[in-house]
């Protein structure tokens, strides 16, 4: 569509530079993670940070993964399931009451949800500290559902709710005349019409959850009972002048949301411009 | 006639009864863990307390007034709003550009640009916090390697208290820019491609096009990601938490950092719950009067 007048303009120079530019600035710290991963101590104090490595140095990763990593990483899959499946319920339950029928608090509730996303975590660090404390889920991966559930729920709701507004009504109403009742109606049409939706919610939760650090480093102590951006926390104090191996801690503990990325951005972007953008 | 009017009535309670059972699991888990915890933040804030010792003393509004008078605390909620203003001044403009390049162009090369564009953000705060640690470290960084190939000497932006902040915010920037990126792009997936080819036929150039059609229709947009982008500077943690640790001094002191080591290293917890409320209501009303203010305007 664009760029229909091809030549040789000034402007487009800029643009390939400005391009090429963004593209350095995100990029180069990557670039220096993946080499540090691929080097020895000595090498960086010897070399430079530039240098290539001297070999294909492999060491660091075989260290990582035969320390305890695996178990900071099944911590985070389960909390990150865990907390996503109730997520998502709960806020397609949510979001369907508030997106298709009329009833007095309707809108009252729906501005409270909202409202939720502007509150600090850190009002709530605290007291949850405290109430972890007090029923006993204090250091275990348990204590970190509840307020995970809870801190992406309003976003969730409100990204939802403006998706299922956008449902058309008609096979709502004729799954009604079929005898479905509104529970029926819920699981057999709003939830699967509602998947693009609950896929940008998967992605972009998934990222967030896996990637919290002020609850896991509050609510949870010992390392057996902590997520993978605290491994990256306590890798740091154990190897805190190594810096290949905590270069190649950080680079495991990204790698999988790349991946996930990689293959699921335009569902991202395309959940994105259903729900969020609107408000 | 009367029958209809039961049934509708009847109707009616059906559908709130119905709702109330939808809701209920969203309210109940927002009430435990975001409402409740508020309300026993102030409560506690009006205590004197070391968070494990059984006596509490009640000291009524002591912990406030202190807090109206400490000098680290409004330090702090300066540098938060200096990482506010320059976060929206930097991401912003950064992040519409980038999704105006790449809503321009579908090849090969910008699906690739998508990916390396977005990578910032799928890094943890505390992997990019401690990624750049050691990346603007003054001994082996590659900022000072670039300073040295360019004839400088050693470069340490962290251990320098008149620019530690500044090298935060443009992390920070890095960080965020590409969410800012992904939301540009689907306000821009709102804007129907007719337009741009009406405007097109009309012998529009792309930047009349970029200034007087999409900017204007982006406008919501734009809006809600000033709000976001707001919030999320105020309430900032993570990395400065790892990075510098409010330091050197309290040169990079934000309100939460500060928050989190009064409470969990001076154990004050009676006045870090003061120091939280007092964050919460903050940022509640710079939140409400820039909604205000953004949403006037328009009508």
């Amino acid at each position: 569509m664009a760029g229909t007048k091809k030549g040789f303009k000034l402007s487009s120079v800029i643009i390939g530079i400005l391009v090429a530019f963004w593209f350095a600035v995100c990029l180069v710290p990557f670039v220096f993670m993946l080499m540090c991963t691929l080097k020895t101590q000595k090498e960086i104090m010897k070399f430079g940070v530039f240098s290539l490595p001297q070999s294909f140095f492999l060491d660091n990763y075989i260290e990582v993964f035969s320390g305890n990593i695996w178990r900071y990483f099944f911590n985070s899959v389960i909390v990150m399931i865990v907390s996503l499946v109730l997520l998502l319920l709960f806020s397609a339950f949510a979001a369907y009451p508030l997106s298709r029928w009329k009833f007095r608090l309707n809108k009252p509730i729906y501005a409270l949800i909202v409202a939720c996303m502007s509150v600090p975590i850190h009002v709530t660090l605290l007291p949850l500290f405290m109430m972890t404390i007090k029923t006993g889920l204090y250091d275990s991966i348990w204590a970190l559902i509840g307020p995970y559930v809870a801190f992406n729920l309003p976003i969730s709701v409100f990204i939802l709710t403006t998706f299922m507004a956008g449902v058309p009504k008609d096979l709502e109403e004729a799954a009604g005349i079929d005898g479905c009742g509104r529970y029926g109606i819920f699981w057999k049409i709003m939830l699967p019409l509602a998947k693009p939706g609950l896929s940008t919610l998967l992605i972009y939760n998934g990222v967030n959850i896996w990637n919290e650090f002020s609850f896991a480093l509050t609510l949870t102590q010992t390392s057996v009972n902590r997520t993978l951006p605290l491994a990256v926390n306590e890798f740091q104090g154990q190897y805190a002048m190594n810096i290949p191996m905590i270069m190649t801690v950080l680079f495991v503990s990204i790698l999988p949301m790349v991946l996930v990325y990689i293959f699921a951005k335009d569902k991202l972007i395309e959940g994105m411009m259903a729900g969020a953008v609107k408000g | 006639m009367n029958n209809a009017k039961s049934m509708v009535a009847r109707n009616k309670r059906e559908i709130a009864t119905a709702a109330a059972v939808f809701l209920a699991p969203a309210l109940i888990v927002i009430a435990v863990f975001i409402i409740y915890p508020i309300i026993q933040s102030f409560i506690t804030s009006t205590y004197d307390w070391n968070g494990y010792s059984a006596g509490k003393a009640f000291v009524g509004l002591k912990n406030w007034a202190a807090l109206m008078k400490d000098k680290e605390f409004w330090h702090a909620f300066k540098n938060n709003i200096l990482v506010m203003v320059l976060s929206i001044v930097l991401q912003m403009p950064i992040g519409l550009a980038l999704a105006t390049y790449l809503n321009n162009r579908k090849g090969r090369g910008s699906q690739v640009c998508k990916v390396i564009w977005f990578l910032p953000m799928l890094m943890s705060s505390v992997a990019i916090g401690y990624l750049f640690r050691y990346a603007l470290d003054p001994s082996t960084g590659f900022v000072t390697a670039i300073s040295k190939m360019l004839g400088g000497g050693k470069v340490d932006l962290l251990g320098n208290p008149s620019y530690v902040l500044i090298t935060v915010i443009f992390i920070i920037a890095w960080q965020f820019t590409p969410f800012y990126m992904v939301y540009y792009m689907a306000g821009y997936g709102g804007i129907s491609g007719d337009i741009h080819e009406a405007a097109m036929i009309d012998g529009a150039t792309e930047n009349q096009y970029f200034w007087n059609i999409a900017l204007p229709l982006l406008k919501p947009s734009i809006k809600s990601a000033i709000v976001l982008s707001m919030v999320g500077s105020l309430k900032y943690f993570d990395l400065v938490y790892v990075m510098t640790g409010g330091g050197p001094g309290n040169s990079s002191e934000l309100m939460a950092t500060y928050m989190y080591s009064q409470a969990f290293e001076s154990y004050r917890m009676g006045y870090a719950s003061a120091v939280a409320s007092g964050m919460f209501i903050l940022i509640s009303i710079i939140a409400i009067v820039t909604m205000r203010l953004l949403n006037g305007k328009e009508d």
